[in-house]
């Protein structure tokens, strides 16, 4: 799909909201958990779940036949049911891009390439950047990681200047910016670097690289999404939102469509500005929904692994 | 000025529509995520056709000979009839209280925990029954009455059967006496909470005592006296009387009663004050509010936002300390608003008994008139009113959360208490006029304070008029913690070592 | 032939100065003097002083609110001469003094302790830092009634103000003088002007307006009768005016009787970063 903001230089611009309260943060994210979806509301639901999953393996032991079978479940998640949609994208190492670039050509599914020293960040910047290009020239999609070491030293300036640079780098290619929350050390900081990433041109804002506990929680997806509703609100850019890291369940990821849904509206609840980044999410989603479906339960063996 | 009738739903504001699908085209075939009906089953719940009084462990007819039909709000359709006391019932359930008395007074502190305990444990086994039964006979949505009115109610009993055997340890002045027979009166918000917050003190220091739910919901009271009898609670201990404004008279007038605990309006709080004038009968008082909540510019704005929404629309803004009047510094008046309407645009009016509502039914006609009545003026006096985009249910008591702005601390909305989802904002530019602003009404029963900065914080509670404080969060209750109010609000305090206090006397 | 004495004349206390009845009334309690009978505009402006010296009281320091009532014993103790003369000399006097003082004592040394003794810090089931703590009522009024004539108006008087209230008083019919006195120990204690107002008179002329005083925070009717009790209780009832029982006889010093001339409020935050 095309990114709508590639061509938006990057918008300064002063953040409303002063500070946060995170018991506040909580209590309403217990409140969007308690939504109960039930019955064609479900059903709706998990299928858009699975259209914005980005299907993910990340791992040393990746090789190009582990990255076959994923393109394949990501393509037909449940085989001969054409019903069933088609997942967003399939997140790999820039290693095994062009593999995935070649098993997904002409499927619609995109290839998300992590790049910038992932998952630490800690590599010099000129390596990121020739990282990032890189792998923008066999994926659609580049899932950058911030420098948390330089946010952490307050040198906010360089870390908008590195994604800056990073978006240059990677031209037209859909840019999501990973804030890895769980280091940031508090949810007015996920409201800085959330603005900052923003500020500097991303398309998506991302929770996690899921190599880090906590990864994607509920209390941070809130504090993101009203960065992005008063981002949107400021510049009239819509930014896109991607929680990953420990979503396994349908429960879960329903919650965070639930979030979306209340907190920027239906029009943000489409791949291009939303994703789930998950590794084993889809076939607890498949099971709900035949669940759904045929109103009997499922068995985990009943579905292709990947 | 708006000329309209306040009834009908405003048109949605503009500016609020940050997610409204005309800003942008779908390119996503599936369809709206919109939220089919979650109802919560009923079929767990059996009510019957007619309720009689409990006194003395026993199901009586009433000697009155009538009986009153109690509706869901929802639907205003009958859920059952109770009993209408009169003064000869309210005499027979006095002479039962007063007849447990001795030996319930006397039994070792650690057998009446052991009875609170037991009560406790049922409430909380039995807590979806009297869920639905809460949110069918009053309205709420069964969001609230699952996840706060029925855990709360039992944390009530929790905390206060631990007190029952260190009575001797709780205070300075000596172990204290129980008074004797304690005549209760409570209120339709919370029926249960409200139970508890009498029953839960007055039992554990050593009083038993006479009930009196609201005349239009009572059934949860009916279901206590149920659990009262399968825990094996002594007869006579707790006695429910129900019926109307006669019978709690009659209460409040029974000589033999030593204490009268009553939650409830202003007005009735005022006469209850007058007839027991110096005849040396205790009495505490829970009346009515009209809350302040003060936004500072520093404030976390969208954790305001959700306090804001807690303060009013909790329980249709049915809530003695409804955070009615939004003082908001003007520098981010108008900031705040565009959140506070987009997050009421949310919000969901409809079946209580759906998991997903927000806001369910308002607990009566006469309140929906009077809801009705203090809008229509808000209205009239110039005030500019925004109410989401939401379709009323064609039957049942409905009232969509509403905003006004532009308000005058002269107008009514500003200084009654409406007691239903209607908040009046007003604006301040420096902290010592919020403070005045705040302190300017007769009641003085909560008050909200957002800010970030701590020696703020503290300047604020120390100055405003009101019981309880919430400082960067709203609508927080808890056993442990002191509840009551300054002023026309009422007097005595209800939970915390403080409001065991009320149900004691020393010498 | 002996020099004629110099007699001081009875005067009320109010807003910080010394006052006749702006009515002109008096009336001779003791067949002597003439003590002011305090109108209902002596009351109205009595509040008003109250009430406007209460915030300011209110904020100073409990430390300082302590050091002023003893200020206001050591005031006392030096004037025991008049005072003792105004009880009417002898023993009597002296233990109806000493009592005073001891109150005085009492609640200078409770100003900076009543927090501790009636707030608390609650554990609540949640991330919430709770804690609850008296405050005060706002304005007193004080029927010190004829019991005896000092240590019951004096004791009451200081269990109001100890907390940061203010008061408004109206002393013993029958013995006014010492009373009224108390005035000067007040002054002379630098207690502000405004925070403790007293009245002589007649109760049937003041108590009809005390009730129903919207601006009256608590009447304290430790020296009524039943009958000024019931009515005042009453009438009370108008602003949800709180009322504390008459005694009947001496109670013993204790932090309740100042606490009950609070408010408790409680204050919620969240815990969280």
């Amino acid at each position: 799909m095309q990114t709508s903001s590639a061509s938006v230089s990057p918008t300064v611009c002063k953040d409303p909201v002063a500070s946060l309260d995170v018991v506040g943060v909580e209590a309403r994210a217990r409140l969007l958990a308690s939504r109960s979806i039930k019955r064609h509301s479900k059903v709706l639901a998990l299928n858009l779940a699975i259209a914005c999953t980005d299907l993910t393996t990340l791992e040393g032991s990746d090789t190009t036949g582990r990255v076959a079978i994923l393109c394949a479940k990501a393509m037909h998640p449940a085989p001969g049911d054409p019903s069933v949609p088609r997942v967003a994208a399939v997140c790999v190492y820039p290693a095994q891009a062009p593999a995935a670039a070649r098993l997904l050509r002409g499927s619609g599914v995109h290839v998300a390439a992590v790049a910038t020293g992932f998952p630490s960040g800690q590599v010099p910047r000129q390596v990121k950047i020739d990282e990032a290009r890189e792998a923008a020239a066999t994926a659609q999609e580049i899932d950058m990681v911030i420098d948390r070491g330089a946010f952490l030293e307050g040198r906010y300036r360089e870390v908008r200047a590195e994604i800056e640079a990073v978006k240059e780098a990677v031209g037209d290619r859909h840019l999501k910016v990973i804030l890895e929350t769980g280091e940031l050390g508090g949810m007015d900081q996920v409201r800085r670097a959330s603005w900052l990433a923003m500020e500097a041109g991303a398309d998506f804002i991302k929770t996690s690289t899921g190599k880090i506990q906590p990864a994607a929680t509920l209390p941070v997806a809130v504090v993101m999404l009203e960065a992005i509703r008063d981002f949107a609100w400021a510049t009239g850019r819509e930014v896109g939102f991607k929680p990953a890291g420990g979503i396994r369940t349908s429960k879960q990821a329903i919650s965070y469509l639930v979030a979306v849904n209340e907190i920027l509206g239906s029009q943000w609840l489409s791949p291009a500005r939303f994703r789930l980044g998950a590794s084993s999410l889809l076939n607890d989603v498949l099971m709900q929904l035949y669940k759904e479906r045929s109103g009997g339960y499922q068995s985990p063996e009943d579905f292709s692994e990947a | 000025m708006a000329t309209s009738p306040p009834k009908i739903s405003a048109k949605p504001d503009v500016r609020a529509n940050l997610a409204e699908p005309d800003r942008a085209p779908r390119d996503f075939p599936l369809g709206d995520f919109s939220y089919v009906a979650a109802p919560e089953s009923t079929d767990h719940v059996t009510i019957a056709d007619r309720y009689d009084l409990f006194i003395g462990g026993r199901q009586l007819a009433p000697l009155s000979g009538r009986h009153l039909t109690t509706l869901n709000p929802a639907t205003e359709e009958p859920l059952a009839e109770v009993a209408d006391a009169d003064a000869a019932d309210v005499d027979r359930a006095v002479q039962a209280a007063l007849a447990a008395y001795p030996s319930w007074s006397r039994l070792p502190g650690s057998h009446r925990a052991r009875h609170l305990f037991r009560i406790a444990r049922i409430v909380q086994e039995r807590a979806r029954e009297l869920a639905v039964l809460e949110t069918l006979d009053g309205g709420k949505p069964i969001r609230e009455s699952r996840d706060f009115d029925v855990p709360t109610a039992a944390q009530h009993l929790f905390y206060h059967a631990g007190w029952a055997d260190k009575l001797e340890f709780a205070f300075a002045t000596g172990r204290g006496r129980s008074l004797g027979v304690v005549g209760a009166i409570i209120p339709w918000n919370f029926p249960l909470l409200m139970l508890s917050w009498k029953i839960a003190p007055a039992l554990a220091t050593g009083n038993t005592v006479v009930l009196k739910p609201a005349e239009t919901t009572p059934l949860t009271a009916l279901l206590f006296a149920q659990i009262c009898s399968q825990a094996g609670l002594p007869d006579g201990v707790v006695n429910i009387v129900t019926g109307g404004p006669e019978t709690g008279a009659a209460l409040v007038r029974h000589p033999e009663v030593a204490k009268i605990a009553f939650t409830g309006s202003t007005a009735v709080g005022k006469g209850i004050q007058q007839a027991l004038a110096g005849s040396g009968k205790r009495l505490s008082l829970e009346l009515g509010g009209k809350a302040a909540h003060v936004v500072f510019d520093d404030a976390p704005l969208d954790q305001a936002v959700e306090g804001v929404v807690n303060g009013i629309f909790f329980n249709q803004g049915h809530v003695c300390c409804a955070g009615s009047r939004l003082l908001l510094q003007e520098s981010i008046a108008e900031p705040f608003l565009r959140r506070l309407r987009l997050r009421m645009s949310r919000l969901r009016l409809g079946d209580p008994l759906d998991k997903n509502t927000d806001i369910g039914a308002i607990n009566s006609r006469p309140q929906l008139e009077r809801i009705e009545e203090l809008v229509a003026s808000g209205v009239a006096e110039g005030a500019h009113i925004y109410q989401p985009a939401c379709s009323l249910p064609e039957r049942g008591f409905w009232f969509p959360p509403t905003v006004f702005t532009g308000v005058a601390p002269a107008h009514r909305i500003a200084q009654e208490e409406i007691f239903g989802p209607v908040l009046a904002v007003l604006t301040f530019r420096t902290a010592a006029e919020a403070v005045a602003r705040a302190n300017n009404t007769r009641y003085g029963l909560s008050a909200g304070v957002w800010t970030t900065k701590g020696s703020r914080i503290l300047w604020m509670s120390e100055r405003m008029r009101a019981g309880v404080v919430w400082a960067n969060t709203y609508n927080q209750f808890d056993a442990a913690s002191p509840f009551g109010g300054f002023g026309e609000s009422g007097f005595g305090r209800e939970g915390g070592v403080q409001g065991l206090r009320e149900y004691l006397e020393f010498s | 032939m002996t020099i004629p004495v110099v007699l001081k004349t009875p005067k009320l206390y109010l807003d910080g100065a010394f006052v006749r009845s702006e009515s002109g009334r008096v009336y001779q309690p003791d067949g002597r003097s003439n003590v002011p009978r305090a109108s209902r505009k002596d009351l109205r402006d009595a509040v008003r002083a109250a009430r406007s010296a209460q915030p300011g009281w209110a904020a100073r320091t409990a430390y300082n609110r302590g050091q002023v009532l003893y200020r206001v014993a050591e005031m006392m103790e030096a004037s025991r001469g008049e005072f003792g003369r105004a009880l009417g000399g002898g023993r009597g006097a002296n233990l109806e003094l000493d009592a005073a003082l001891d109150a005085l004592v009492f609640f200078a040394g409770l100003a900076d302790k009543i927090t501790q003794l009636g707030g608390s810090v609650n554990g609540v089931a949640g991330p919430y830092f709770n804690f609850s703590m008296p405050q005060p009522s706002g304005v007193v009024f004080l029927v010190a009634g004829e019991r005896r004539p000092l240590s019951p108006l004096v004791t009451h008087l200081a269990a109001a103000i100890c907390s940061g209230n203010t008061a408004v008083a109206l002393v013993s019919r029958s013995a006014p003088l010492p009373g009224l006195l108390l005035a000067e120990a007040l002054q002379t204690g630098d207690v502000p002007r405004g925070t403790v107002n007293l009245l002589s008179g007649l109760a049937e002329e003041i108590l009809p307006w005390v009730g129903s005083h919207r601006d009256i925070s608590l009447i304290d009717c430790c020296g009524c009768q039943e009958h000024e009790w019931r009515s005042l209780a009453e009438a009370a009832s108008e602003a949800v005016t709180r009322v504390l029982p008459p005694q009947a006889s001496e109670v013993p010093l204790q932090p309740r009787l100042a606490l009950d001339m609070t408010e408790l409020k409680t204050v919620w935050h969240p815990v969280g970063i």
